[in-house]
């Protein structure tokens, strides 16, 4: 096995589970008893789909073994191995021959197409051939990260528009693809135990029917596992995805999943609402996205996210240079961030955000209009020349436009587009609304919803689009990130259903990527995607452990269950203190700090943020930080909340205290499981390894994930229309800023758990008494920040009003309108009728019937009944003839 | 031409056919009698019957028709034969009814 069977494998993984949903499809229902067997099939399928990504991670790291992230020129003092080594350090001898020389062949990352041409890959030039060239190079920053990118199969080509189903695999897509398999495995399995309700007839005791009684229907077993099975393909689907209109595609059809997940019990009404909720909010994301998409494809002419191959689009066959190398068609990366050849700016600005050539063209439309007609007026007679000398005009006053500014907001308009998208899948801040109601879903798939999928898609995406987002972009990110963190964090402060608690941690937590994002935290966010999705499914599916067991989602009536259910109430621990952000800093492995894996990704968060505030020293970006640490402590506070109200002090209801049970194994399992990666996921052991090849030490998530970063984006930026300055990621590991803010991290979570503690463990303070101290807080936090009331106000109302009026002006005027016109046309056709049918049609047919009838009446006189007569008749006749033709008709005798 | 001077062609036999011909349509204009009518049309049909053979010889003409002219006229006897059967029961029947075989009296079915 080889690196160019990675996109197979990963291929076939995304394949599994959707031939899982076609099986489910058809032969759901006859699968055994209310289709018990489905979900073995939809089990089976992610598992397998799990093993191939593990299989290929395994492949991968053979060829590409993670590696400390190199920053050559920047100061490495605080980690002590790189100083001074920038030229030709240790670090550069580490990388294989491959990465190097394909460093120097493409432009900006590696990009390796293998799935048409697999001979391509040998014919690359060695390490030495190349390594006396390429140690020059060294200095712009660059340092390639490995990517393959290829076509699977061409839909179809459109002048130079090539529809394609591919790929693009790097180690953000293996690990996506890992995280994704491994928890949708362990969801699958917790829930054929968590819906064996479903097997048998099924009394929703939730739905009263109009006589009273409750609704009693089939099971539905199959048809969730079915569901499922489409969600992973659609979401693994979507991460492999190598063109935008294919993520578009995917993109949609998660959507579609969770709608169909979260209206699974589609007899409630409010399950029902909150599908339709969920799928309209999006809408909304996702025609921010369309334009963006569009803003993208007018600028660039391609979907494709990597350099594919040029196809002449007559003959279809791949385009070669002279020396019979492949020419690359650059894709979107690569246009805005162009390789060191091909920068505009010179080759030690490679790899800098720049607004490519067809958005600049683009945007001074008006001013390439007026070159080609001054063209083609001095050259009236030769209009391939008009249109040679324009092309290179045009082409030598792009760069000139470039400075001027030109099409740079065309590159903010398509960023801000593709982040709308982003805003309504992850849930941030002006369409946050749909995700708390999501829960409406069965437990497991809130689970999968809001920890691999569906939220993950936009984070995921926002890291993918990362190298196409200008500063101004980040910026917006930052600020509906921090808004949302900070928002979703105080609501979930006061909220009682405990799955309501942990719906809004997700959108808190997820706004905590996308601060992170923004403040140019590409490898902190991106962590914290992977580590919250392990704890948050493990939260998830703990809670739905317990409410399996009491049988409702109220907080209230909880409380000392760590007795009855001890495996749940541990695990769940454990996925609190992971999200707390739990970790002893700086105590052992060389200077190094030890803790859950939420403790790495929220501190890499924070400190990324103090970079941020203490590079651009001003009020706006320190709110950023304060806003993120204060959001961990609420964070901290409010988990432990639950876990003390749910698990300890005395049972509040004896009725469901006692009916209360452990989960089945098939249940508790997966949450080990869930649990042990919450722990370990994001484990790094610095410097615990001594340094060499294949380092154990740099295999861990954050090498990983630093492998697939953007070309370009490990060095600062700086806005373009407004003045900031995103630090470079690696500037906030330096140990001025890690010591305070690792430190904060600690005094965050420790003051959460002790808030928690004293008000709801050790009962040193009234939760009752804060509440009417601070009622009118309190009101505005249980009641969501009012946005619900404010979206119903703003949006919903006026529409009712407007459609309202509309229907009365329908109903008035238009239907009178219409009512009047039908009554005039009754009127004119009735006359109509008299003078046009009934008079001149049929008059005259009845006129030639009846001429018809004289001529026959008059006729009958000739039949006498006389046979001699007619005998006569016939003799007269036959004379008659002969006399006629011997006249009138002379044959033209053929000539002999 | 001559009829009497020239050797014997074609054109004697189709005087003989129009000679019978005339005949058996004189036959069924003037005959009340219904046999007498089938006479006259076997004259008719017979008359026909000697032009097509007449035609078709090999021995009369030299770009004849094979034996298209023999054939046509074989058809033209046997349908003579149903004809009369079919006649001759019509004629029957007609007399059981009226007593009488007087074609002036089968006016039935005028208009």
């Amino acid at each position: 096995m080889q690196p160019a069977h990675i996109p197979l494998l990963l291929g076939a993984a995304v394949l599994l589970p959707l031939a899982s949903f076609f099986v489910i499809l058809v032969f759901g229902p006859k699968m055994g008893h209310a289709g018990k067997f489905a979900g073995n099939v939809a089990t089976g399928a992610i598992v397998g789909a799990g093993l191939l990504s593990f299989i290929s991670l395994f492949i991968w790291l053979g060829e590409h073994w993670p590696e400390k992230p190199h920053h050559g020129g920047h100061d490495e003092a605080s980690s002590g191995e790189h100083g001074g080594q920038h030229d030709n350090g240790a670090g550069e001898q580490e990388k294989s021959g491959e990465h190097r020389a394909a460093a120097k062949r493409d432009r900006a990352p590696l990009v390796m197409n293998v799935a048409f041409h697999p001979g391509h890959i040998d014919e690359e030039p060695t390490a030495d051939e190349d390594a006396a060239q390429h140690a020059t190079d060294k200095d712009d920053g660059e340092h390639a990260h490995p990517v393959y990118t290829g076509d699977y199969y061409l839909l179809g080509q459109f002048g130079r528009l090539r529809v394609t189903i591919s790929y693009y695999v790097d180690t953000l897509t293996v690990v996506m693809f890992c995280m994704v398999t491994l928890i949708a495995s362990c969801i699958h399995f917790y829930s054929t135990g968590y819906m064996h309700d479903e097997l048998h007839d099924f009394t929703d005791h939730e739905v009263h029917m109009s006589d009273g009684s409750h609704l009693h229907r089939p099971g539905r077993y199959h048809r969730f596992f079915q569901y499922m099975s489409l969600f992973c393909f659609s979401m693994l689907g979507l991460v492999l995805a190598g063109n935008i209109a294919m993520v578009f595609v995917f993109w949609e059809l998660v959507g579609i999943c969770s709608y169909f997940l979260i209206g699974f019990y589609v007899e409630r009404k409010s399950a029902s609402n909150a599908a339709n909720k969920a799928f309209i909010v999006n809408r909304i994301g996702d025609f921010g996205m369309i334009i963006g998409l569009m803003a993208l494809w007018t600028g660039l002419g391609t979907f494709s996210f990597g350099d594919v191959p040029r196809v002449d689009p007559q003959t279809g066959a791949v385009v070669k240079d002279d020396h019979g190398k492949v020419v690359l068609e650059p894709g979107i990366f690569s246009q805005v961030r162009p390789g060191k050849d091909e920068h505009p700016y010179g080759p030690e600005r490679a790899h800098e955000l720049i607004v490519p050539d067809g958005m600049v063209q683009a945007a001074a439309s008006e001013r390439v209009v007026a070159i080609v007609r001054d063209h083609a007026s001095l050259f009236p007679d030769h209009p391939e020349d008009a249109d040679a000398a324009s092309q290179a005009q045009i082409e030598y006053e792009t760069r000139g436009w470039r400075d001027q500014g030109y099409g740079y907001w065309l590159l903010v308009i398509a960023g801000i587009g593709i982040f709308c998208g982003c805003v309504g899948k992850s849930a941030q801040f002006p369409l946050h609304t749909w995700l708390p109601d999501a829960l409406e879903g069965p437990t497991p798939v809130s689970a999968l919803v809001h920890s691999a999928t569906m939220v993950a898609a936009g984070v995921y995406l926002v890291g993918r689009f990362y190298p196409v987002f200008a500063p101004e972009v980040l910026l917006v990110i930052a600020i509906v990130g921090c808004i949302t963190l900070f928002m979703a964090a105080t609501i979930a402060i006061t909220a009682t259903d405990i799955k309501r608690v942990l719906a809004y941690s997700t959108v808190s937590q997820l706004g905590y990527m996308m601060l992170s994002l923004g403040v140019g935290g590409w490898a902190a966010g991106l962590t914290h995607l992977i580590t919250h999705a392990f704890f948050k499914s493990l939260l998830f599916l703990c809670s739905g452990s317990v409410i399996h067991a009491v049988h409702t989602n109220e907080l209230p009536q909880m409380g000392g269950l760590l007795k009855k259910m001890p495996y749940t109430a541990i695990t769940m621990l454990i996925g609190c203190l992971a999200i707390a952000g739990v970790g002893f800093p700086m105590v052992i492995f060389g200077g190094h700090g030890i803790g859950f894996s939420g403790f790495y990704s929220k501190d890499a968060i924070l400190e990324q943020a103090y970079s941020f505030m203490q590079t651009n020293n001003s009020a706006w970006s320190a709110i950023f930080f304060c806003a993120a640490a204060g959001g961990a402590a609420i964070t901290s506070f409010y988990m432990f909340r639950l876990w003390f109200l749910a698990f300890v002090g005395k049972p509040r209801d004896h009725h469901r205290y006692d009916h209360a049970h452990e989960s089945p194994k098939v249940m508790y399992i997966p949450l080990m499981i869930l649990a042990f990666f919450a722990i370990t996921v994001a484990w790094q052991l610095y410097d615990f390894m001594p340094e060499s090849k294949r380092n154990p030490a740099n295999l861990n998530l954050v090498y990983l994930l630093e492998q697939a970063r953007p070309a370009g984006t490990e060095a600062a930026a700086f806005g373009k229309l407004l003045t900031g300055t995103w630090p470079a990621e690696h500037d906030s590991h330096a140990l001025a800023i890690r010591l305070p803010v690792t430190l904060l991290a600690t005094g965050t979570w420790i003051v959460g758990i002790g808030l928690a503690c004293a008000f709801y463990w050790l009962r040193y303070l009234e939760a009752e008494d804060v509440r009417k101290t601070f009622q009118p807080i309190y009101r505005f936090l249980i009641n969501k920040w009012w946005f619900d009331e404010l979206y119903d106000f703003i949006f919903v109302r006026p529409v009712h009003v407007i459609s309202r009026l509309a229907a009365m002006i329908d109903r008035r005027y238009i239907d009178g309108l219409i009512d009047g016109s039908a009554r005039v046309t009754r009127w004119f056709s009735s006359a109509f009728e008299w003078v046009a049918d009934q008079t001149i049609v049929d008059g005259f047919v009845n006129l030639l019937a009846a001429w018809a009838y004289a001529l026959g009446v008059s006729l009958r006189q000739v039949q006498t009944g006389r046979i001699r007569q007619y005998v006569l008749f016939i003799v007269v006749g036959a004379i008659a003839i002969f006399i006629l033709i011997s006249f009138f008709w002379s044959p033209e005798t053929p000539a002999r | 031409m001559n009829l009497l001077t020239d050797p014997i062609g074609v054109s004697h036999y189709l005087a003989v056919g129009a000679v019978l011909f005339v005949t058996g349509a004189v036959c069924m204009a003037t005959k009340r009698n219904a046999l007498g009518v089938l006479m006259g049309i076997e004259l008719v049909l017979n008359g026909a019957n000697i032009n097509f053979v007449a035609f078709g010889s090999k021995l009369l003409r030299s770009d004849s028709f094979g034996l298209d002219g023999q054939l046509f006229a074989l058809f033209v006897i046997v349908l003579a034969a149903a004809e009369a059967a079919v006649a001759l029961a019509i004629a029957l029947n007609f007399y059981n009814n009226h007593t009488t075989i007087d074609v002036d009296r089968a006016d039935d079915l005028k208009g």
